[in-house]
């Protein structure tokens, strides 16, 4: 993975000596509450409704045991000894002092992590496939442009004060696993018919109150065009993005108002300006930060594993583990393996310091000492030989881990809700929890199949209720919760937003319309074979409302 | 009937505005305002400045008595007053002074 050359190194180090600095004249009283909050929002430090919350970069989802061990050790020395992961692959710490802020930073920094960026009218971590250079069906390693983009958009002085802020993903696999059209850019990665490596370009892709799905404005960007590219769209973003209503301030209303030819033909103008500039990405700049994601020395192995076969024949709670929880890999022998975050009745993408611990020790031992964060806040070990997942299995279950969930029903996304969150117009976890252990019996799960419920506890929509195959969103009713399903969405290479269903529900019905919808899934479905998602484009909203609302 | 509420500068806890003008960690201490003119009059007093630097986010809240004790109203009140309701370890809650402990 990416290590820092002196220059990242001393930047973050300047960065941290900078926020205490900052801190030391907020708390004497040198600087108002409204003077430094802009300052400690570019650093990552929310005021929640405990307590602050400090939000860390997790570049492009990907790290490793040395840093997983200082978050667990963040989690126990200055935080409640959890840690919550985020759909934006970051880690939120939620109960940190403002004295203890400066330290905590300055920690990060000694294993190369910080927080710069995770908030604020910038250019935020970009996002990627948490299977990234491991995947079978992946066509380029998509974090080597990730990173690039990562260099690019740190503290560039044209684009910290945006309108808005501004989010970018990239995949290097056709199956879309990071959400790439409904982000601010969205980036496949692609190859022409001279076998050129580029990019397909999604612009004006977002969640929030006004979701969108992004629309293409190119099918082949080539490689070296990247920067220059990017650069084009923000300064067509920075010039003409509204400013004067932040509702109305992304990018995807500009293009909703502005129209994709005009919009398009506006970038275009601008990247003739830009291209051929400095910006222009050198192949020999993309090897180096290639050679930095060189996948580690695989052994040559058969591509089926006895001991793996025989211990799923033997033990069937390690078959179920492994029929949900590992993904293809592109060396035989090996597969990722999603650590779940969601046990039954838990909090989604909380995990403990010691948890975090346990993860470390089992990257470093059969892992090639890489762990990712996925965007549907589960942990991954990308690299493990299934020789060894018998092992890695019973380790997992020994410490809570071996959740064989990934992808089911329970493995839901919800955001923190109005538990933790100062935004928030409901809660979300306690509904995950409810519907968690509604469907906590594995059999009943795998006989549902893939099916993706996503909860926010407001419109901002941090859980992605919109690209839920069911969404669930939280509203304010007269003071008491409140909750909409949608369905229909999906965040993948065939992004839909989902549609409301119908009237709402309150906090305590919530969960049985969720099964009722559910219900109504296995009885129109053509078979197991036939998904959520497939049903539900194949017979659209009308069963499901007749199961929710009757005949109307 | 209401009460003051903010945020306290260095850690971020849940306090409100007691009786003697020093900030309390529990509701049921806080000072409480049956009328407007006086809740409005303290609300821009000295007592509760920013630049006192000892809270941010000032704001006042509607309460009650439920069961005999100060409650806030809305539910993202109650929750500020107890802690997260999915971790009943956590937060005011959890402290053996906490009527809810």
């Amino acid at each position: 993975m990416y290590r820092y050359d002196e220059f990242d190194q001393e930047f973050v180090n300047e960065r941290v000596a900078q926020f205490k600095d900052q801190v030391r004249r907020r708390l004497s009283g040198d600087l108002t509450e409204e003077q430094f909050k802009p300052l400690r929002l570019m650093n990552g430090l929310y005021l929640q409704l405990h307590a602050y919350m400090l939000r860390v970069a997790i570049p492009y989802g990907t790290l490793n045991a040395r840093q997983m061990r200082k978050l667990a050790h963040i989690a126990r020395s200055y935080d409640r000894g959890y840690g919550h992961f985020t759909t934006r692959q970051n880690i939120q710490f939620n109960w940190p002092t403002l004295a203890d802020t400066p330290k905590i930073l300055e920690e990060l920094a000694e294993v190369q992590m910080h927080a710069i960026q995770t908030s604020g009218n910038c250019i935020r971590n970009v996002t990627s496939d948490q299977f990234a250079g491991a995947a079978d069906d992946e066509f380029a390693d998509p974090r080597v442009y990730a990173e690039i983009l990562r260099q690019w958009s740190s503290l560039h002085p044209e684009f910290l004060f945006l309108p808005r802020k501004f989010k970018i993903a990239i995949t290097g696999a056709p199956q879309d696993r990071a959400a790439v059209q409904v982000h601010d850019i969205g980036l496949q990665l692609t190859q022409n018919a001279q076998g050129e490596v580029g990019f397909v370009v999604f612009v004006g892709g977002g969640l929030g109150r006004t979701p969108m799905v992004g629309r293409k404005v190119r099918d082949f960007l080539p490689e070296k065009d990247l920067l220059s590219y990017c650069e084009a769209i923000l300064r067509v973003y920075n010039r003409y993005g509204r400013r004067d209503n932040k509702y109305k301030a992304r990018i995807k209303i500009l293009m909703h108002e502005t129209g994709l030819d005009a919009l398009k033909q506006e970038i275009e103008t601008e990247f003739e300006a830009v291209k051929h500039t400095f910006l222009d990405l050198p192949r020999e700049e993309v090897e180096r930060i290639n050679a930095y994601f060189a996948p580690p020395a695989f052994e040559t192995l058969p591509a089926v594993s006895e001991n793996f076969e025989a211990e799923k024949r033997a033990t069937p709670v390690f078959a179920d583990f492994v029929h949900r929880n590992l993904n293809g890999h592109k060396a035989p022998g090996y597969a990722s393996l999603t650590i779940s975050l969601k046990p039954i009745g838990g909090a989604p993408g909380d995990a403990s310091d010691e948890q975090m611990e346990v993860i470390a020790d089992l990257a470093e031992r059969f892992g090639h000492d890489e762990i990712r964060v996925s965007h549907e806040q589960n942990l991954v070990l990308p690299h493990v030989k299934l020789d060894d997942l018998p092992t890695v299995f019973k380790i997992l279950q020994a410490n809570g881990l071996a959740t064989p969930n990934a992808g089911l029903v329970t493995d839901m996304i919800a955001c923190p809700g109005m538990d933790y969150c100062a935004l928030a117009n409901a809660r979300s976890i306690p509904i995950a929890q409810e519907i968690s252990q509604r469907f906590h019996d594995i059999k009943r799960q795998q006989d549902v199949g893939d099916l993706k419920i996503k909860i926010s506890g407001c419109i901002n929509a941090c859980g992605h209720h919109h690209v839920g195959h069911i969404g669930i969103l939280g509203v304010d009713r007269k003071g008491e919760e409140f909750y909409q399903i949608t369905l229909g969405g999906s965040a993948d290479q065939n992004t839909s937003i989902g549609k409301i269903i119908g009237r709402g529900f309150p906090a305590n019905e919530i969960a049985d319309a969720v099964e009722t919808v559910v219900e109504a899934y296995l009885q129109n479905r053509v078979g197991p074979e036939e998904t959520f998602i497939e049903t539900y484009r194949r017979v659209g909203d009308a069963p499901f409302k007749e199961a929710l609302y009757g005949t109307v | 009937m209401k009460v003051i509420t903010a945020n306290r500068l260095l850690d971020g806890e849940v306090v409100w505005l007691g009786p003697d003008g020093k900030w309390v960690e529990v509701v049921g201490d806080a000072r409480v305002f049956e009328e407007a003119s006086e809740l409005q009059q303290v609300l821009q007093s000295e007592t509760v400045s920013e630049e006192r630097q000892e809270v941010v986010g000032v704001y006042e809240i509607e309460v009650a008595y439920k069961d005999g004790r100060l409650t806030p109203t809305r539910l993202r009140e109650a929750i500020r007053a107890l802690g997260p309701t999915t971790h009943p370890y956590l937060g005011k809650q959890a402290r053996p002074e906490s009527p809810a402990a």
